[in-house]
């Protein structure tokens, strides 16, 4: 029986549970007393029935579903003939491979295979009909046991809401437990690879080495075969980029910030904010268009005019575009703290004579000023993560320089560029892409982590 | 008199105070519009290069569909005119049109005035219709890219840097004077899947991709990240792992996925606003608090859901960097019909495109970028649309 029937079969096996155990309850009330004598609603003795049946199937399926291919693969090695025995791991599972294809129909590179690979075959074919046999047996059998075991318990004063609720919170914990646990597989794998890749390269060459050039050889004796994986310049070049992209975003940011909250008019207020915040909206795939073919050559054209020649996706360019797209973080987080000052100091200050702006640079701004440097240190954790501009409009060759008319790259490009593409997973080069993660990963955590706390401070303050 | 020397000294520096104030007003409103006016920019930028992908240069042939060359035998047999010689009739129908050319090199670029999806259409026309060999049809058939970019350089006053020769060049000329080179409504551009030449690459290939994908998404978020809204907001202890939930490790750590905190924040907020009163109310009848959660908040909480939702999936849909990684960057032609089959993201369609050297692809990367950024205004109106129409102030 093939699984999606299973499933199927299963489902209204549920259905029908939950329809014969709700009657049930209902009945062992008394038809006369109603269901008032029960403890739970009639519905709650079907749900937890129909629980019953189904959860114990679905993770048998699941565990099976995970360990079925090994075990049939175990099975069918102890009956290969000799030659099978002797090979090596990799070499078996190739040999296997190519027996599960010529079983199944799939695309093999047997031609004609030779009695015993089609015997093996056959043999694989009955270890497939025998497992999904020995499934469907065990499927029904808890099924069924499940239903059973709830049946029996159905009474009326059985507390089946509490039951069937406590699974329910263990659903919904296991949902929000979901996110968290990717993350932390994430960083799990992230960090093994990174331990493999300082397993071939020292962690200070990564860290301290002023030489960034993945490309390892294929064969050991070519020129360069070696590859050096010093990371200085991805980091120099990430933080000239993302700089230029904070001098851009601040100021602006922060101005627009003042701008809006303190003197625009309502109106003015509802035109120009959901119109920048459109700027956070755009696909960086089109801000990364957009660098390369009306920024790119804006900035050369007008560079040539002075007289200075500007190299191919400069970092000036770049992180201008960057900026602009980080310019509504800085805005509405700053507007955020700035309207949460209390009015009572703005007047305060207005009654000793001040000025608008310096009520503001002197009252509003220090008092908000935590949350603002909470938010900049945020927008500066997105600029320096930021891929898909970055990818398309800056170089990818490491250049160790501070001029941002140079092109540069940055650790999120170099990050692509090592992993777009067919390579193995176990070379340097590949790995270097975990390393280079790793410290991006932990760079922007200690960023947030910071800029949280930082915001959290202030915000106790004028609670 | 003291007082009288405070107010001179107030007074002498007013006039620089008050200059200061509407200098410093003015950097904010500089500000302001520094923003407002790259956004002006930037569409104007996008759509002034990218409306030209929208119209494609269509051309007028008189083709006979002679019998010796399509069907020598006489028997119309079906595989045989879909494998027939499709190319020499569009190479007739343009020499009939443009005069003889001796030559294999010059046989090659009066062809080439056609893009190569002419002989596809007439080979569709014919096996469709065979009773068609033996007669004259006029038909309207995509012109090649250089074409179309010689054609559009000229409306838009550029200078036309193609790689037609000059030989071509004048063709193009003659046959516009005759009328029989048009620009029209580009529908190749929203049907096509991708495809090596620019005339005939389209986008509806990877919408299709984006919208199965969406699909996925949503399937596994919005579930999942309701759920995880309705835990974190009403039965999670306070204490998580023995750290508070507002530990910015844990909250690091949950917002690193991509949509679904997004569904998770929103999901939380509108939990978060539906009113006490409610949940009291539902508790004092006797509701068990699961109750409470699914027949009352849950429901009132829903639009606010939603809303956050489709901002998360407007999120999802600009986004291409994880999707390079994970090798959603391959060349495909065919259009996805489940979401089996393989296929790109229009986001990963404009990167791709971004990539390719040729000219007239530039135009169609702005174009896809239209496309999307329609999409993106689509999908945010609808969720300041529910929100503007569900939203209840309690």
């Amino acid at each position: 029986m093939s699984t999606f029937t299973l499933i199927l079969i299963l489902l209204a096996m549920t259905a029908i549970a939950y329809g014969v155990a709700r009657q049930r309850s209902v009945a062992l009330a008394g038809v006369h007393t109603q269901t008032r004598k029960l403890h739970s609603l009639p519905g709650y003795y079907g749900a937890y029935t129909a629980l019953w049946m189904l959860m114990p199937v679905a993770l048998m399926l699941l565990v099976w579903g995970m360990a079925e291919r090994s075990v049939i693969e175990s099975n069918l090695i102890a009956t290969l003939p000799q030659k099978y025995q002797i090979m090596e791991a990799d070499e078996l599972n190739l040999a296997i491979n190519e027996i599960a294809n010529l079983a199944t129909g799939g695309i093999t590179n047997i031609e004609q295979p030779d009695s015993a690979t089609r015997s093996a075959a056959d043999e694989f074919n009955r270890l497939t009909e025998r497992s999904a046999l020995y499934r469907t047996l065990l499927g029904f059998a808890l099924a069924f046991g499940g239903f059973l075991f709830a049946w029996r318990r159905i009474r009326p004063e059985f507390r089946a809401r509490n039951h069937v609720e406590f699974i329910v919170r263990g659903f919904l914990l296991a949902c929000s437990m979901v996110a968290i646990l990717t993350t932390i597989g994430i960083l799990l794998s992230v960090i093994f690879e990174a331990i493999r890749f300082f397993g071939m390269v020292p962690l200070t060459d990564f860290l301290f080495g002023l030489q960034w050039s993945p490309q390892t050889a294929i064969r050991s004796d070519q020129v360069g075969s070696s590859g050096s994986f010093g990371a200085i310049p991805l980091f120099t070049g990430t933080l000239l980029i993302a700089g230029i992209a904070m001098l851009v975003a601040t100021p602006v940011g922060l101005m627009t910030a003042i701008y809006l909250s303190e003197y625009a008019s309502k109106r003015f207020r509802s035109f120009a904010k959901p119109a920048l915040e459109v700027l956070a909206g755009i696909p960086t795939v089109v801000y990364g268009f957009f660098a390369v073919v009306t920024v790119g050559p804006l900035i050369a054209d007008t560079a040539a005019m002075v007289g200075l020649d500007v190299t191919q996706g400069a970092a000036l360019g770049v992180g201008l575009v960057m900026g602009i797209m980080i310019i509504p973080f800085v805005s509405s987080l700053s507007d955020d703290v700035i309207n949460a000052v209390p009015q009572a100091m703005r007047d305060g200050s207005y009654g000793l004579g001040a000025t608008q702006s310096e009520t503001i640079r002197r009252v509003v701004i220090p008092a908000a000023l935590p949350g603002i440097v909470g938010g900049i240190l945020l927008a500066l954790s997105r600029a320096i993560g930021e891929t898909m501009i970055v990818v398309m409009a800056a170089g990818l060759s490491a250049n160790l320089t501070a001029n941002p008319l140079e092109s540069v790259t940055t650790v999120t490009a170099q990050i692509v560029n090592l992993l777009v593409g067919d390579q193995e997973f176990d070379s340097a080069k590949t790995l270097a892409a975990f390393a280079l993660g790793l410290v991006l990963f932990v760079s922007t955590l200690i960023l947030n982590i910071i800029a949280l706390n930082v915001v959290r401070r202030y915000r106790e303050q004028y609670a | 008199m003291k007082d009288n020397v405070t107010l001179e000294r107030v007074r002498a520096g007013i006039d620089k105070r008050y200059r200061a104030e509407r200098r410093f007003r003015l950097m904010g409103l500089m500000a302001v519009l520094v923003g407002l006016v790259f956004l002006l920019f930037f569409f104007s930028s996008i759509v002034s290069r990218g409306y030209t992908a929208f119209a494609q240069t269509q051309l007028q042939l008189d083709v006979t569909l002679d019998e010796k060359t399509l069907d020598p035998s006489g028997a119309r047999d079906a595989e045989k005119l879909a494998r027939a010689n499709y190319r020499t009739v569009v190479r007739n129908a343009l020499m009939a049109e443009l005069g003889e050319v001796k030559g294999r090199k010059a046989r090659k670029a009066i062809l080439g005035l056609a893009s190569n999806s002419a002989a596809f259409d007439l080979r569709d026309l014919v096996v469709a219709n065979p009773d068609l060999i033996g007669t004259t049809q006029t038909l309207w058939v995509l012109a090649d890219d250089e074409v179309d970019l010689y054609l559009k350089s000229d409306e838009t006053a550029e200078n036309y840097s193609g790689r037609m020769s000059e030989q071509q060049i004048a063709w193009v000329d003659s046959l516009r004077e005759a009328g029989k080179l048009k620009l029209k409504f580009n529908k190749g551009f929203l049907t096509n899947g991708d495809s090596r030449e620019p005339e005939q690459a389209g986008v509806l290939g990877a919408a299709l991709g984006s919208f199965y994908m969406l699909i996925i998404t949503l399937a596994v978020a919005f579930p999942v990240g309701v759920a995880a809204s309705i835990y974190l907001e009403e039965f999670a202890p306070t204490n998580f792992f023995g750290m508070p939930r507002s530990a910015p490790l844990v909250g690091g750590l949950v917002l690193s996925l991509m949509t679904l905190p997004v569904v998770i924040i929103a999901g939380r907020a509108s939990i978060k606003s539906v009113p006490p009163s409610i949940r009291e109310a539902a508790l004092g009848l006797g509701a068990s608090h699961n109750q409470v959660v699914f027949h009352h908040v849950l429901p009132l909480a829903m639009p606010g859901m939603l809303t956050g939702a489709i901002i998360g999936m407007a999120r999802a849909l600009g986004e291409s960097a994880p999707l390079l990684m994970i090798g959603m960057v391959a060349f495909i032609v065919d259009k996805p019909t489940s979401p089996l089959d393989s296929a790109t993201a229009l986001p990963v369609q404009i990167f791709l495109w971004f990539d390719i050297p040729e000219r007239a692809f530039t135009e169609r990367t702005s174009g896809a970028i239209i496309v999307l950024l329609l999409f993106l205004l689509a999908m945010n109106g609808t969720a300041v649309w529910l929100r503007k129409k569900f939203e209840r102030r309690w």
